[in-house]
């Protein structure tokens, strides 16, 4: 799987490192490794996307198809959003489904909000072009752009984990695969 | 020339006997034109006694002397059981008394029942005196004036009782004055009161004027003289927002207009009574209307924003493009406030280079407003001299339509740019010389992330009309742009292949 291309100088910092703060959510909905990274800009907008560990973007799988069509009644394509105070938005709760994954070897996989807030967009290239997920998963391979409450951005990264935390969580998995392994 | 003729005699006394003063009653007997209204108090009451007392079966009421200019609380405690007996006979006819003190008392209203003072000693000169020196005392720069006072709404339905009995009384001589002839109590005033303050002051009465006087008057004691209109009008008297009683003039006249003669009769007495005391003032204001003073900046700083950048209270970096500028204009116009506004703007971290970006202020109150050029100049050198982050060119007055043609600016013109390129991949001069042939590309432009939050979400389709490159090493080069007004010129991106 190809990831981002590696930065000429290790030194300087990716255009997402340099906005944005990296949040993680593991084993959402209790599914293991199911793990979602949110992007949060300082403007308090989050960007959601796959973790690394999530596994879509493991080595040999393919993605068959993405829908955006989460229930009868809701398709997270008709979102519109008017004006400055973004009217009309879908309003997402953390385990809001954004969209779900069909892979060639069967799995499927739902990808979720993570974070309360007013649904912007979601990314409609990854419809057409499924391995951009793979490629580019914290670029242009991001799932949907949320605007959380003006009152609750500070308290939304409450339930989420730090790059750091996440990473130990990581190290633990592995820990644990290898014991039983 | 006396203004009144015999058909005015019936309502003139009328009025008089219930309280009326000379101008009120000159108003209600359609003189319109401005002498008659300017001559003293006193002379205008002795005109209308000699008018009135001709025929023999009237009641020859002595001739009284001129109200105090302050009245005083016991003369009207004294007044007030004959006063009270006029306006419990309603249609105010005087019976008449052989103890003649009491008459006069009676006939001499100290407090006039339409205009509660506003057309007595509110229109006089030492009234106005006292106004104009307030005026001065405010230290404001100007060459003419606009004049404008408002009433408590109370007169307005005082005016219309003394209308209906005016009416009633014509009709019995089927006299053909219609409401329309009778003279407005604040077009009386500033009959009166605008050559005054003119001469007081030594400057013209202009409508357009910039500089405006303001007088308000309020009536206490009779405040709930309106309170009855809500309850037969109710849906005039709505609550709006920012109002602090339901009661406004415009309100007041709404109702006054709606309501049945009949109902209003029966709640408001026709002629209106006598009130204890005259009107109070509540303000006497000045204020200056806005200036503009417009220009061009350059931006020479890569740690200032435009406007000040403040966070929970607590300010994140120091100064801001517009305090550089504005502080001093501020100062110097003795403004309240100003707004700033500019023809599109720059981030923080983002210089202004070339002419300037044309900006203008908007000083709010100004109390000094005319300067010559040389003292624009040396307000630009001021500015200039203060601080090494901004500079300022092209500092001038303007008038309040060049904030829409800067602001066509923002829309209309082409802007500039310039920038330092890093590429991560190594290149070659010859790998950025295609850029510089590409001519107007047209762009879809979604909301940038970074503003998204304070912006609609939407596409804007943009023209970048030309491209410069101007290569430095394998992993650098200047970009040179000319986009369209409204582009956001680092949000597109072209494959270097």
């Amino acid at each position: 799987m190809a990831t981002e291309p590696a930065a000429a100088e290790s030194t300087v910092p990716s255009l997402v490192d340099r906005y944005f703060t990296r949040w993680y959510k593991a084993d959402v909905k209790g599914k293991p490794c199911e793990d979602h990274c949110i992007l949060q800009h300082s403007n308090r907008i989050c960007v959601i996307t796959l973790a690394e560990s999530h596994p879509v973007l493991q080595n040999g799988k393919t993605i068959k198809n993405i829908s955006y069509q989460i229930s009868t009644n809701c398709s997270r394509l008709q979102n519109k959003v008017s004006g400055k105070f973004k009217r009309g938005a879908q309003f997402l709760t953390e385990l809001a489904p954004l969209c779900k994954i069909y892979c060639s070897d069967g799995e499927e996989y739902t990808v979720s909000s993570c974070v309360r807030g007013r649904l912007m967009e979601v990314n409609e290239n990854i419809l057409h072009k499924p391995s951009i997920l793979q490629e580019k998963p914290s670029t242009e391979g991001y799932i949907a752009v949320v605007l959380p409450k003006f009152e609750e951005s500070k308290s939304i990264t409450e339930g989420l984990l730090t790059q750091k935390q996440y990473e130990e969580v990581v190290v633990k998995r592995m820990n644990a695969t290898t014991a039983t392994s | 020339m006396f203004p009144l003729t015999e058909e005015n005699k019936h309502v003139a006394q009328l009025l008089l006997s219930t309280g009326t003063c000379p101008r009120c009653i000159y108003r209600f007997c359609g003189v319109d034109f401005h002498a008659p209204y300017k001559l003293p108090y006193k002379e205008l009451l002795d005109e209308l006694q000699k008018f009135l007392e001709t025929e023999k079966d009237e009641l020859i009421l002595e001739v009284p002397n001129p109200p105090p200019k302050k009245i005083r609380l016991q003369e009207l405690e004294d007044g007030i059981d004959g006063i009270d007996n006029l306006s419990q006979n309603g249609e105010g006819r005087i019976s008449v008394i052989e103890d003649g003190s009491i008459a006069s008392k009676n006939s001499n209203l100290n407090v006039c029942n339409v205009c509660l003072g506003i057309l007595q000693e509110f229109c006089e000169k030492e009234f106005i005196k006292k106004v104009c020196q307030k005026v001065e005392a405010s230290g404001f720069e100007f060459t003419s004036l606009v004049f404008s006072v408002s009433f408590p709404p109370q007169l307005s339905v005082r005016e219309h009782a003394a209308w209906l009995l005016v009416k009633q009384e014509m009709g019995k001589q089927s006299l053909s004055l219609g409401r329309n002839d009778i003279v407005q109590l604040k077009e009386a005033y500033k009959w009166i009161t605008q050559p005054l303050f003119s001469e007081e002051l030594g400057v013209p009465i202009d409508g357009k004027s910039l500089f405006e006087v303001s007088v308000v008057f309020a009536h206490p004691e009779t405040v709930e003289d309106c309170h009855f209109l809500r309850a037969i009008c109710p849906d005039c008297f709505k609550p709006a927002k920012n109002k602090q009683s339901v009661f406004t003039r415009m309100a007041v006249m709404k109702a006054l207009n709606k309501i049945k003669e009949e109902d209003f009769r029966k709640q408001f007495p026709c002629p209106p009574n006598s009130p204890k005391a005259v009107c109070t003032v509540l303000e006497i204001e000045c204020a200056h209307g806005a200036v503009f003073v417009a220009g061009r900046y350059n931006k020479y700083s890569r740690n200032l924003p435009q406007t000040p950048w403040i966070i929970d209270g607590e300010r994140k970096l120091e100064s801001s493009v517009e305090e550089l500028i504005s502080d001093h204009l501020l100062a110097v116009f003795k403004a309240e406030s100003f707004n700033f506004s500019s023809s599109g703007r720059e981030d923080v971290d983002v210089r202004t280079l070339g002419n300037g970006r044309p900006f203008a202020i908007e000083l709010v109150n100004p109390h000094r407003v005319h300067f010559t050029s040389q003292e624009i100049k040396e307000l630009q050198q001021k500015i200039n001299n203060s601080s090494n982050k901004i500079q300022v060119r092209d500092l001038q007055l303007v008038t309040r339509e060049a904030i829409g043609h800067m602001k066509e600016g923002e829309e209309e013109k082409t802007k500039s740019y310039s920038a330092l390129i890093w590429t991560n991949k190594a290149i070659q001069k010859k790998d950025i010389e295609f850029l510089n042939g590409i001519k107007d590309l047209k762009i879809d432009q979604k909301t940038p992330l970074r503003v998204l939050h304070r912006r609609p979400l939407a596409v804007r389709t943009r023209i970048i009309h030309s491209m410069e490159t101007c290569y430095v090493d394998e992993h650098h080069f200047h970009l040179y742009l000319k986009t369209q007004a409204g582009t956001y010129p680092f949000a597109f991106r072209i494959a270097i292949l």
